[in-house]
């Protein structure tokens, strides 16, 4: 679990938000990371680099002016090294404490699965607004129009949203798709689970056209650049025979890249959690849900916050 | 038949597609891994195209790279009535030419800020922004008095050409690269006329219009 119980300290680095800071962000697929050459980047608004070691092993600091963008990095010289963990493909790191492991994908261990990061995109939007948009059935059939839904088959029928250890859960969510997947071959009515197990990362879960029993999985893995600007990393954990990597990525970027614009012409770029901030209809459940989920763990970073009390 | 190596994302590719598909020429797309693949920088790929970059066209074993210039050939070959590139009249296709190197000018400019945005590119985003923010400014201009004299299109005459295709997917995804186009109305009624035309493709990224009145 990657939820704290929440320290009463401020933060020594970063945002004065402790749910915030103290998370796994994934920074960078493990496979797109150059070897030994430092990459500079922002974590929630706090300068950090990144490289793999000559081992492969994934390597994290806080940005030091004596190691640019692209230069020779070796262990022993870093003066501000960073927790860092490899998993499910991506290099995750820390500013804070997170006091846990990530959080569990089960599919993953299957042999069979076609794990892969089918494209890391930067985004002018917070992490809240990105994890949002992905739980949102309500924009398939409009932005995904002829791919994840179709026009007249708008209609989201009542689902369920349940809370479990400390993750929401959104079940049998069912919307018309032409084509689901790249392994598509015709429309089908398809059944959505979606988790969030993270403030700023969630999965779904949907039927496939190759396995009439498990599931796709795909994640959203948000890395906060700041409280505005994101890289969206989209994990695909699928059962798939068909399609080479490249197809796969091919239909996960196009997705993603419909919805860029939409998160972009979002205003404001932050979160607003107050219920009555922005109108929801019953497709906005899970968003609701996930807006409530924030106030209660009390996250103020990337989010307009509440003010009305007791929420 | 045309081969095309083609990347779902790239704005030069898609012009491609887009001439091919309003001209209703026939091709086979080759999806390059470019990213996170490198694959049109790769050694297998600089065969084809030294330069490493895509599109690149292979039009029954002629190969052709950049994407204006490919414009240009398509336009040339498969454009029957001659209206896409204006080969019969010299001032019109002077005019094109013109366009087609301003548009180099608004990829090195919007789609290079979206190319930093998006994928990280090594790019100087307010100068990229700043740039776009002149050529837009220009441009907003030029077919706003186009439009005061009956005009519809960036060069003269009653049809579009080569260079509105050129000049379309660097304009309607500026705002992937943090350009606004608030400010440029005669610009964003271009695009809707673009996006009219019959045979118009989009990208992912370009939100469709509604369909014109009748």
């Amino acid at each position: 679990m990657t939820i704290t119980d929440g320290r009463q300290t401020e933060p020594a680095i970063g945002p004065a938000d402790p749910v915030a800071v103290d998370q796994w962000y994934a920074l960078t697929a493990l496979d797109e990371i150059p070897v030994g050459r430092a990459v500079r980047t922002k974590l929630l608004g706090v300068p950090v680099s990144y490289c793999r070691d000559h081992d492969g092993a994934p390597l994290a600091w806080l940005t030091q002016d004596s190691l640019p963008a692209g230069a020779p990095v070796d262990a022993r010289t870093l003066d501000a090294p960073l927790p860092t963990m490899a998993d499910y493909g991506y290099l995750w790191t820390t500013v804070g404490e997170p006091g846990g492991a990530l959080f569990d994908i089960p599919e993953t261990a299957e042999p069979d699965r076609r794990i892969l990061n089918a494209g890391t995109f930067g985004i002018f939007t917070s992490g809240p607004r990105a994890v949002e948009n992905f739980l949102d059935m309500g924009h398939l059939p409009f932005v995904h129009p002829g791919v994840l839904g179709q026009q007249p088959f708008t209609e989201i029928v009542d689902y369920q949203v349940e809370y479990r250890s400390s993750e929401i859960y959104a079940v049998n969510c069912l919307i018309f798709q032409p084509k689901a997947a790249a392994a598509s071959t015709s429309g089908q009515m398809v059944n959505y689970t979606f988790r969030v197990p993270h403030p700023l990362c969630a999965l779904l879960y949907k039927s496939t056209p190759e396995d009439d029993v498990r599931l796709d999985v795909i994640g959203l893995f948000v890395h906060p650049i700041d409280d505005g600007r994101v890289r969206a990393h989209l994990f695909n954990c699928l059962l798939d025979t068909v399609n080479t990597d490249g197809q796969l990525r091919r239909f996960q970027q196009g997705v993603l890249a419909q919805d860029k614009p939409i998160l972009e012409n979002q205003v404001p770029r932050q979160l607003p959690l107050d219920p009555d901030a922005e109108a929801p209809t019953r497709a906005d459940k899970t968003s609701n849900a996930y807006r409530r989920w924030l106030s209660d763990l009390g996250m103020t970073y990337g989010v307009v916050a509440s003010t009305q009390p007791g929420l | 038949m045309i081969k095309l190596y083609d990347y779902l994302l790239s704005v030069n590719c898609y012009k491609q597609r887009l001439l091919l598909s309003i001209l209703d020429v026939p091709y086979e797309r080759v999806d390059i891994d470019f990213y996170p693949g490198w694959e049109h920088k790769g050694a297998e790929f600089r065969k084809i195209n030294p330069l490493g970059h895509i599109p690149v066209i292979d039009d029954d074993g002629y190969v052709l790279w950049d994407a204006h210039a490919i414009l240009v050939y398509l336009a040339s070959k498969y454009d029957p009535t001659g209206s896409w590139y204006p080969v019969s009249d010299p001032r019109r296709l002077g005019e094109v030419a013109s366009w087609m190197l301003f548009a180099e000018g608004t990829t090195n400019t919007a789609s290079a800020a979206r190319l930093h945005v998006s994928l990280d590119y090594d790019f100087d985003l307010e100068a990229c922004q700043a740039g776009a923010h002149r050529l837009f400014r220009v441009l907003d201009e030029h077919l706003w008095f186009q439009e005061q004299q009956g005009q519809e299109w960036v060069a003269s005459g009653e049809s579009p050409t080569v260079a509105d295709i050129a000049l379309f997917p660097d304009v309607a995804l500026s705002e992937d690269g943090g350009i606004s186009r608030l400010d440029y109305p005669a610009l964003r009624r271009w695009t809707e006329r673009v996006q009219r035309l019959p045979g118009f493709i989009d990208m992912p990224g370009i939100f469709p219009v509604a369909k014109a009145p009748a």
